[in-house]
C-alpha cells in the first residue's frame, strides 16, 4: 500500500518528471488563479490618491452582482468594471460616500451592500454571534453550577457511618 | 428517576427530530429550486414599482428610442414589454422564438441590446427574426439604471410609465403563460 502511494505521488505533475522542469506546471497554476489577480486596471484609477482611496473603500463595500460573494473592487466581471467606473465618477463629482451607496442601492437594492443595514429582517443576522455567545455562557454557567451542586452534597448518616468505619480500620 | 429517563429520551429524540426537520427543509428548498419556484440568486429588482429611468438610445439601423417615447407608447396603446438582450448571449438566442411568438400575439415588444454592435445584431435578427417594434443600443449605462446584472432580463412598463414587472433570465413558455401574460392582462 505504501509503495503504491509513493508511486502515485511520483506521478504527480508538480514533483516533476525526471529531467523536466516543474516550471510549466507552476505557470499553469498561475493562470488558473487568474480571478485572484483581478485588481483594477491602473487606468481606471483616479489621479487624486485620496479620492482613489475613498472610491476603493466604497467599492469594497459593494457587492458584484455577477460573482455575488466578491466586491466590485475584487471582481473581474465586466459589470463590476462598469460599477467601479461609476463609483469613481460619483466620487469625482463630489458625492459623499453615503450618496454613492444610495445611488447603487436605488438600482440594485440592499443586496448590493456587503454590509446589510440593521433592520427587522437582518436582526438575526447581526445579533446571531452575540446570541450564540450568550447561549454558550448560559450553558457553561448552568453546567458549572450543577457540578458544583453535586460536589457540595453532604454525606448522609449511613455514608458518615461508612466513612467513620473506613477511617477506624488500620 | 423518571426525570432522568425523560432527560435521556429528550437527548435521543431532539437531535433526530431536528435532523428530520432539517432534511425536509432542504428537500423542499432543492425541489423548489428544481421546479423554478425558488432561485437563491434572484435578488429582486428595486426598480419595480418605480418610474422608468430616463434614457436616450441610438438604434442599429435608423433611430433608437428614448424613455419618453416608450412611456408615450405605453400611455397610448397599453403596457410595453421591454427586453434587454444581446447578440452574444446564448440564452437570448434561445429566448428568440418565445419573443417572436409574443410579437405574433400582438404584445408590444421593445428591445434594448446590451453592449452590442450593429453588425452582429443584424445577423442575430437575420437568424432568429426581429420581434421588437423598436430597438435601442445600450453601451451599459442604461442597463445599470434598470438594476440589470445580466442578459436577458425583461420588464413591463405600464400605462403610467411605471415598471410593473421584472424577470431576470430568459423567458420560456412557462414564464410567459404563468407570469408575463397574466400580468399584462391585469394592467
Amino acid at each position: 500500500m505504501k509503495r503504491f502511494l509513493v508511486k502515485r505521488s511520483k506521478g504527480f505533475a508538480l514533483s516533476g518528471v525526471k529531467g523536466q522542469s516543474p516550471l510549466p506546471f507552476l505557470l499553469l497554476f498561475l493562470f488558473m488563479c487568474g480571478p485572484a489577480f483581478a485588481v483594477s486596471d491602473p487606468r481606471e484609477m483616479l489621479h487624486d490618491p485620496l479620492m482613489e482611496a475613498r472610491a476603493e473603500k466604497i467599492g469594497s463595500q459593494l457587492r458584484c452582482l455577477v460573482c455575488q460573494n466578491q466586491s466590485i473592487e475584487d471582481s473581474d466581471a465586466e459589470l463590476a468594471h462598469d460599477l467601479r467606473t461609476i463609483v469613481r465618477e460619483r466620487v469625482k463629482a463630489g458625492d459623499s460616500d453615503d450618496a454613492v451607496m444610495a445611488w447603487m442601492e436605488n438600482r440594485y437594492g440592499s443586496f448590493v451592500r456587503l454590509k446589510p443595514h440593521f433592520t427587522a429582517s437582518t436582526f438575526l443576522l447581526w445579533t446571531a454571534p452575540l446570541i450564540t455567545l450568550l447561549a454558550g455562557f448560559t450553558i457553561a454557567f448552568i453546567a458549572r453550577r450543577r457540578s458544583n451542586a453535586k460536589l457540595a452534597t453532604p454525606l448522609d448518616s449511613t455514608e458518615e457511618a461508612q466513612l467513620a468505619q473506613l477511617l477506624r480500620e488500620p | 428517576m423518571s426525570n432522568e429517563i425523560m432527560r435521556r429520551r429528550l437527548i435521543t429524540t431532539v437531535p433526530l427530530v431536528a435532523l428530520g426537520a432539517g432534511s425536509i427543509g432542504f428537500y423542499t428548498m432543492l425541489n423548489r429550486m428544481e421546479t423554478g419556484k425558488f432561485d437563491p440568486h434572484d435578488i429582486g429588482n428595486p426598480t419595480v414599482g418605480k418610474r422608468l429611468p430616463d434614457f436616450s438610445l441610438p438604434g442599429f439601423d435608423g433611430p433608437g428610442f428614448t424613455s419618453a417615447e416608450l412611456v408615450a407608447e405605453a400611455a397610448k396603446n397599453g403596457p410595453v414589454v421591454l427586453n434587454f438582450f444581446a447578440s452574444w448571449c446564448i440564452p437570448c438566442a434561445n429566448e428568440a422564438p418565445v419573443m417572436l411568438a409574443l410579437a405574433k400575439d400582438n404584445v408590444r415588444l421593445w428591445g434594448i441590446s446590451y453592449k452590442d454592435h450593429p453588425t452582429p445584431l443584424r445577423s442575430f435578427f437575420a437568424q432568429g427574426g426581429n420581434p421588437f417594434a423598436r430597438v435601442g443600443m445600450d453601451s451599459g449605462r442604461t442597463a445599470i439604471d434598470f438594476g440589470l446584472f445580466g442578459v436577458p432580463e425583461t420588464f413591463i412598463v405600464d400605462r403610467h410609465g411605471m415598471i410593473a414587472w421584472h424577470l431576470a433570465g430568459p423567458l420560456d413558455a412557462d414564464a410567459v403563460n404563468q407570469n408575463l401574460l397574466p400580468k399584462l392582462a391585469s394592467l
